[in-house]
């Protein structure tokens, strides 16, 4: 088991740097930066002055060489619009994005895999077929019309909601229920065919055999096993709801996370705070699916006791 | 009174009948055999007297199952689902074949057999772990504190299906089940859990209803015997009776066409000459290790060296994980050997380059043991058994049909078939589409890796029987690997006994298995079942566990053509 752990986290760190390294080319390649700062009709001069100043007159080898310079500061360097330390920038945003994160997984965990049970024990009947009906509709909705439907109806309409920013616990509800409209949807289905695998197997038999509940047999032998497979997905899943999730939802509901930030440094050729707040999203992407890893040799234990 | 009493029960599944007025007695204490092939419906009898059959599709469409028990009798089939639950795991229990999928892999042995205290004694959690320990201990598992922290990945097959007893027998059930519980076992393996089986039973003084398909077993344990046919019963009668004078067909049939030890060998075919000469041949399986973990290996064929004569059947036996399938597939370079030499029909197969192979494997050919899954679902039959023709340019493709034709008569199937799909044909027709495959490249020798092992024994006969047939007929040679060392006899006319990688013993048939030399190959022929409910070992002797051959012995010649490994006690 400590070796499992040992062996997740050193892929942990070799994943980020690979990432790392990937976003500074990858920024580079997409436009100078000095037109989005100032506007148009500067001076030959001033254009000099500026690249100077922000650094980027040293050949893209030695900004490099920069750039991992200013992890070992902690600052990250300074943000192109902002003149303020990176790290600041990026850190006030991180708890907004990460709460509406747990909250988006908590609610998918909480609805998906009661309703993809259901599915499978009444597999034959119409609760099974309402569920996965449901479930269709959902996976097939943009999250984007999920959200503007919802805010017609639920905050113009009806006014019972609020739309903008995250101060009270009213204004998580639509914005986690868009995050995790299609992931819920997604892991209903999937959930269902695991249980449904799960269900037809021998020790399911050997279970009942032995003369035990119902609920017994479903969730302590039928679940444990599928458990196993949903947690696999389940970290996937989250990693696109993270990455790509966040940024609709946060630009929607204007939402002060990782996400709206994103779009933003990326629109101003923000290199600083966008290499950071990809780097950000991606670290958190890494430990969520980290913690899955570890999670999934715990649920497994040909793999806990290493011989997977 | 009997313990149970089985009434006109009829079973369906959907709209076939499954069991058909079928009719018996369980007594109190006593072991009745409920035989049949495939498809003849003793599972889904077993299967209703737990009431679990509607859970697997079935339904009881008519008849009475009574358990007789102090209180008075209970119709099993009149009961709700709660006195159900009380019933199973506590008053009748069941195990099932397959030890290997019918325990949970992720709950621990201990919680698995805890688990029926705490259901029908309602301990607590840490008086049932006892309990489990107890029960653990009392089906003979070794180190039973242990196994209750373990997962049953951990466990060995036999000591899986101690497991599984264990979890039936912790209430002491009037009644247990046994379906088919020996049949994915080895056969020393077997040969200690029948044994078990037995020495509980005398223990508790229950009753057991043995399911299976195999007569050895049935002469092995059972006092009375009922013989299924799709779903009837065609006979019943005291064990020894059956054997002795089977009244039905049907038994009679099944009875004649059960694989005996010492019924005899093919004579060996005079002066033939060498088709393969297998030398000091080893192959290692290199478990590579993910990111950041070391390799191992094994060597799963370590130094064997083996000969086949023209027209020649040699029998590899030995248990499952000796390495028989992996000899076999390296002998054919589909496992890539680590050392050694091979010499098939004058050729180097070692130093064979890529084309060369090819042009060897058209003398070589192979047939699998699963034929469900070794014959592509998409290609129709006469694509199928012309393929290795088509890809060795034998055959042109006006010719195919035509020689598809001939190939399916050759395994004695309509030629009418070829424009069918596998999924049209039973197992044992699928068995002989995949001789009919091999053949079409006209090859000198067919390595058969367990070719009978997953059809019934009548199927199977015919099968054996038909590769008989085509070596006198073609003068093909075989090399017939086996777990069953009756089948081995039946086709083989020298025989290699394989235990952990390398052959402990070779000779001719009747020599090895008249007088064994080795150990093991003693040990393996003990425990093989006798057919005769006259000679059963009243308690089978413990048998002692054969120590791993010592690296470096040579084979000495104990008798002419006989070789036995130098460190045989």
């Amino acid at each position: 088991m400590v070796r499992h752990i040992a062996r997740t986290l050193a892929k942990m760190i070799i994943t980020l740097f690979v990432i790392v390294t990937l976003v500074f080319f990858a920024t580079r390649l997409s436009g100078d930066p000095i037109n989005y700062v100032v506007g148009q009709g500067i001076t030959q001069e001033d254009r000099e002055l500026l690249t100077r100043y922000y650094g980027l007159d040293a050949s893209i080898w030695e900004q490099y060489v920069r750039f991992l310079g200013s992890f070992v500061d902690g600052q990250f360097g300074l943000s192109f619009v902002e003149r303020r330390p990176v790290a600041d920038i990026v850190a006030e945003r991180v708890w907004p994005s990460l709460q509406l994160l747990l909250s988006g997984i908590a609610l998918t965990i909480l609805v998906a895999i009661p309703l993809g049970i259901l599915a499978a024990i009444h597999r034959k009947s119409w609760i099974g077929s309402a569920v996965m009906t449901v479930a269709f509709i959902g996976y097939a909705v943009p999250n984007f019309v999920l959200a503007v439907f919802m805010v017609l109806v639920f905050a113009f309409t009806l006014n019972w909601l609020p739309v903008v920013g995250n101060s009270t616990p009213w204004h998580f509800i639509m914005p986690t229920i868009t995050l995790s409209g299609a992931l819920i949807a997604a892991l209903t289905r999937f959930t269902r065919n695991a249980m449904l695998d799960v269900l037809s197997q021998d020790f399911m038999r050997t279970a009942r055999a032995k003369g035990l509940s119902e609920a017994v047999v479903i969730l302590k032998h039928g679940f444990s096993n599928a458990s196993i497979t949903i947690l696999s997905v389940l970290g996937l899943q989250i990693a696109g709801l993270a990455a790509a999730g966040n940024v609709v939802v946060e630009a929607i509901f204007a939402w002060p996370g990782i996400g709206a930030l994103l779009v933003n440094a990326a629109i101003l050729r923000d290199f600083p705070v966008l290499q950071f707040a990809v780097l950000a999203v991606a670290f958190a992407v890494i430990i969520v699916n980290g913690v899955i890893d570890i999670a999934y040799a715990y649920a497994d234990p040909r793999i806990r006791l290493g011989r997977a | 009174m009997p313990l149970l009493s089985v009434r006109n029960l009829k079973v369906a599944f959907g709209a076939t009948e499954a069991v058909r007025e079928l009719s018996f007695d369980v007594p109190t204490g006593g072991t009745l055999a409920l035989v049949g092939e495939s498809g003849s419906g003793k599972s889904a009898t077993a299967l209703s007297i737990l009431r679990l059959i509607e859970r697997e599709g079935g339904r009881i469409a008519g008849g009475t199952i009574t358990l007789h028990e102090d209180l008075g009798p209970v119709d099993i089939t009149a009961l709700d689902e709660p006195s159900l639950r009380a019933l199973r795991g506590n008053r009748i229990s069941m195990i099932f074949q397959e030890p290997m999928t019918s325990l949970n892999p992720v709950l621990t042995v201990g919680n698995q057999v805890a688990e029926v205290f705490i259901r029908h004694r309602y301990m607590s959690n840490r008086q049932a772990l006892a309990a489990a320990r107890d029960a653990l201990d009392s089906v003979r598992m070794p180190d039973p504190q242990r196994r209750l922290s373990q997962y049953p990945h951990e466990l060995s097959g036999g000591l899986r299906q101690r497991v599984m007893i264990a979890m039936a027998l912790a209430c002491r059930p009037r009644l247990l089940i046994a379906d088919e519980p020996t049949t994915a076992l080895d056969v020393t393996t077997q040969a200690e859990i029948l044994n078990l089986i037995r020495e509980l039973q005398a223990e508790i003084g229950m009753a057991v209803l043995f399911i299976t398909h195999d007569m050895g077993v049935v002469a092995e344990i059972a006092d009375r015997i009922v013989v299924l046919r799709d779903g009837r019963k065609v006979e019943e009668g005291a064990v020894a009776e059956v054997f002795r004078a089977p009244r039905h067909a049907y038994s009679q049939q099944l009875m004649a066409a059960t694989p005996k030890l010492g019924s005899g060998s093919p004579a060996a075919p005079a002066g033939a000459a060498k088709l393969l000469e297998v030398r000091d041949l080893t192959t290692r399986f290199t478990v590579r290790g993910g990111f950041l973990e070391e390799r191992r290996s094994i060597d799963a064929v370590r130094g064997v060296s083996l000969s086949l004569g023209r027209a020649e059947t040699l029998g590899l036996v030995g248990e499952s994980g000796c390495g028989k399938s992996t000899l076999a597939r390296s002998i054919l370079r589909l496992v890539e050997p680590a050392s050694g030499g091979i010499l098939l029909d004058g050729q180097d197969v070692m130093r064979a380059g890529r084309v060369e192979l090819r042009a060897l494997r058209r003398h070589a050919q192979m047939v699998f043991q699963d034929p469900y899954a070794s014959l592509n679902p998409r290609l129709p039959v006469h694509d199928l058994v012309t393929e290795p023709a088509r890809i060795h340019g034998v055959v042109t493709a006006r010719d195919q049909r035509d020689l598809a034709a001939t190939l399916l008569k050759s395994v004695g199937l309509e030629e009418d078939v070829v424009d069918r799909y596998p999924h049209q044909f039973s197992g044992g027709q699928r068995q002989r589409l995949c001789i009919a495959r091999a053949l079409s490249v006209k090859p000198k020798l067919i390595v058969a890796d367990e070719p009978v092992s997953a059809l019934d024994v009548s199927i199977a006969r015919q099968v054996t029987d038909l590769m008989l047939e085509l070596q006198q007929r073609e003068g093909i040679s075989f090399l017939f690997i086996s777990h069953d060392i009756a089948v081995i006899e039946r086709v083989s006319h020298r025989i290699a006994v394989m235990y952990r990688g390398e052959i402990v013993e070779t000779g001719p048939s009747q020599a090895v298995l008249r007088d064994p030399r080795h150990p093991y190959t003693r040990r393996l022929l003990a425990s093989v079942p006798r057919t005769d409910p006259a000679g059963r070992r009243a308690f089978v002797q413990p048998l002692p566990a054969v120590s791993s051959p010592q690296p470096g012995a040579r084979l000495r010649e104990a008798a002419p053509g006989h070789f036995v490994r130098e460190n045989a006690a």
